[in-house]
């Protein structure tokens, strides 16, 4: 083993996140069931400690481990969202898995190590570690997706995910070791130079880029690799279905965007047009087909899909003006911008979808929440607000978020795909504010079982902080976008 | 010569590839994979690659196939017609998906092979010999992803004693 202290000393948030994660496993037998609360403040703290360091080094760019780690502003900026992320889930999940009887110490060990693996991701210079974090991240997920062992939607939702994920994982490889074979290395680096060697229509880099496209749109659940989805955000537990829809499609993003940008940034030419293409239906088939959908677990799932189309939208941007180094800066950071908007609304979304539970079950049915303004007002009142933003209404952060993206389109001479995305934006509205119709217009079932809020004080503290980003980034996202501008810059 | 082999592996390796999804009887089809395990090991020695090849063999071959026997003699799964009626629909992808690759790389010209970058800084492997340098690799330029890899194994073995063990919720709800 050679390698510098200041290796170690650079991946710290990596190694806090991992050990936090093995102290959990190792401590949950010493725990009182009725203690776990210990092992999820524990891995809070940890996060704390992590976003502390990550922050105080945002402004440098070091490698390590020869080049096979990248820690800069890029990776920083994602850590940070995903490390919020984490938090909020764990907050929220404090409430919830007790009264879905899973309270299991293991959970938070599992949140922790996916964490750890999306942060290998997203400060990954090599394939093959961006390739080893996404498995470590998945791993994780299809355990804690099938983590309501008693249900049977649970388990398929685990063996659909893992089944699915790893003949993902296996077309990934294969385009992987393409480019291996066409650049004798897995750096980023080195491919950008063999891509440069070798030309644009190459047909093996041409194959490897389809090959990657398609591993990295299944984890991003883009059309037409988005099958999982519906049935996987419905079975998993509310509390996992959040941190999935969030944390991995934004960890996944930000893998895509070092991938295609760094290491095939020379066959933009070639990607954009692909990319354009999934973008499209993405956003056709996920605005679409949620209308029709009567769960709401799954509604959210594929608004999860035309969200992932919409921030497609800003790389394709990118893609398409290869000289225009501003409006490609632009096209990106209004990618991350919208992710990160998109994170505070859904996981307030799924927030209030686990708070909400009708005779000890989860309602997850949209017409369970007939007439909820009147029973609990205070949760239909941050349903409405999270549900405007992802319908895109100002004042709220989606607006924001998809003007960011439109905006982008437009100073890249690509404003039919702007008019495309307002155009189905306006379809998305249809199928968010129905659940604000139910809840605020339909008399509730008189018969009907009544709505029963699991809370916590934290929980209310987690929303509150989700309600505040959507409001708050809706009125002044300034810091954001320059936040976001400043990361992007380290991309080529 | 080395062609020779290389054709005849690289032969075995497809047809008990397609086999192997091909019989309807799992048990042929898991024989069919430890014939192709073992060709792909063939493969692995005529690239010089004698360590991996013999991991190939003891954890493929040894370790991993026995496991698939295991499940399938436990489940006792004799035909699984299931999936067969999707045949049809798969059939027509998977052509049309290799033309467009045999296509592809049918527009190849001039010299397909050559790397254009050298191969990572790995030292040749008959100076040193093929364990130490794969060793060397590991532990030097690639210690971080084999540290992640060991993560993987983690939560694979943690996950399945959380998803397999019986009495672990009935525990949590006397409490």
């Amino acid at each position: 083993m050679t390698f510098p202290l200041s290796d170690l000393v650079a991946i710290l948030p990596e190694l806090i996140v991992i050990g936090a994660a093995c102290l959990v496993f190792a401590l949950d037998p010493l725990t009182p069931p009725s203690r776990k609360d210990w092992l999820a403040w524990f891995s809070v703290a940890a996060l704390a400690a992590c976003a502390y360091l990550t922050i105080s080094r945002m402004g440098t760019s070091v490698s390590a481990f020869s080049d096979l780690v990248i820690l800069d502003p890029f990776a920083g900026f994602w850590k940070l969202l995903l490390y919020g992320v984490t938090g909020f889930t764990i907050l929220l999940s404090l409430a919830y898995l007790k009264a879905a009887r899973l309270n299991l110490g293991e959970y938070y060990g599992f949140i922790l190590l996916s964490l750890a693996g999306m942060m290998v991701m997203v400060s990954a210079a090599d394939l093959l570690t961006i390739y080893l974090g996404m498995e470590l991240m998945s791993l994780s997920l299809y355990v804690l997706a099938g983590f309501k062992r008693f249900e049977a939607r649970s388990l398929e939702a685990a063996a659909k995910y893992f089944v699915l994920g790893a003949f993902s994982s296996g077309i990934m490889l294969y385009g992987i070791s393409l480019l291996y074979g066409v650049s004798g290395s897995t750096r980023l680096s080195a491919i950008a130079v063999a891509v440069t060697t070798r030309g644009l229509d190459d047909p093996m880099l041409t194959l490897a880029m389809i090959l990657l496209i398609v591993g990295f749109g299944f984890k991003i659940a883009a059309v037409p690799f988005h099958m999982w989805t519906p049935d996987v955000y419905e079975g998993s537990p509310t509390s996992v279905t959040a941190f999935m829809a969030v944390a991995s499609k934004a960890a996944s993003f930000a893998a895509f965007l070092r991938v295609f940008l760094e290491g095939l940034g020379g066959l933009k030419a070639n990607w954009y047009v692909l990319f354009l293409i999934l973008c499209l239906a993405t956003l056709a088939l996920g605005n679409v087909v949620a209308i029709v959908q009567t769960n709401i677990k799954r509604m959210l799932a594929y608004s999860s899909i035309a969200n992932a189309g919409y921030a497609l939208i800003g790389v394709v941007v990118s893609g398409y003006v290869p000289a225009d180094r501003a409006a490609q800066a632009f096209g990106l950071s209004s990618v991350m911008l919208y992710l990160v908007i998109y994170s505070f609304m859904t996981l307030g979304a799924f927030a209030v979808i686990a708070m909400l539970r009708k005779d000890g079950v989860e309602g997850d049915e949209i017409d369970d929440y007939a007439g909820l303004a009147k029973r609990q007002p205070v949760a239909a009142f941050l349903m409405l607000a999270f549900m405007a933003s992802l319908a895109g209404i100002p004042p709220t952060a989606g607006f924001i978020g998809k003007f960011y993206l439109f905006m982008a389109a437009v100073k890249a001479d690509l404003a039919w795909l702007a008019v495309v995305g307002v155009l189905f934006a306006a379809v998305s509205a249809y199928y968010y504010l129905r659940v604000v119709m139910v809840m605020y217009m339909r008399e509730p079932e008189a018969a009907g079982a009544e709505f029963r809020l699991v809370t916590s004080p934290v929980l209310a503290v987690a929303l509150a902080c989700a309600f505040a980003g959507v409001l708050v980034f809706g009125l002044y996202p300034n810091p954001l976008v320059s936040f976001a501008t400043q990361a992007v810059l380290v991309l080529r | 010569m080395a062609q020779l082999f290389f054709f005849y592996f690289a032969g075995i390796i497809v047809l008990t590839s397609i086999l192997v999804v091909a019989l309807r009887n799992p048990v042929y089809s898991a024989l069919s994979l430890l014939i192709m395990f073992f060709h792909v090991a063939g493969l692995y020695v005529t690239l010089h690659a004698e360590f991996v090849a013999a991991v190939q063999i003891i954890v493929y071959a040894g370790a991993i196939l026995v496991l698939y026997l295991f499940v399938v003699m436990l489940l006792n799964l004799k035909h699984e017609d299931r999936y067969h009626a999707q045949f049809p629909v798969g059939a027509l992808l998977g052509v049309t998906i290799l033309t467009e690759v045999v296509l592809l790389l049918l527009q190849q010209h001039g010299d397909p092979g050559t790397p254009v970058a050298p191969p990572d800084t790995v030292p040749p492997a008959a100076a040193i010999g093929n364990t130490e340098a794969i060793g060397e690799a590991l532990y030097s330029t690639y210690v971080f992803p084999f540290e992640v890899a060991s993560l993987i194994l983690l939560v694979a073995m943690i996950g399945a004693i959380v998803l397999a063990k019986r009495d672990l919720f009935d525990v949590n709800r006397k409490a």
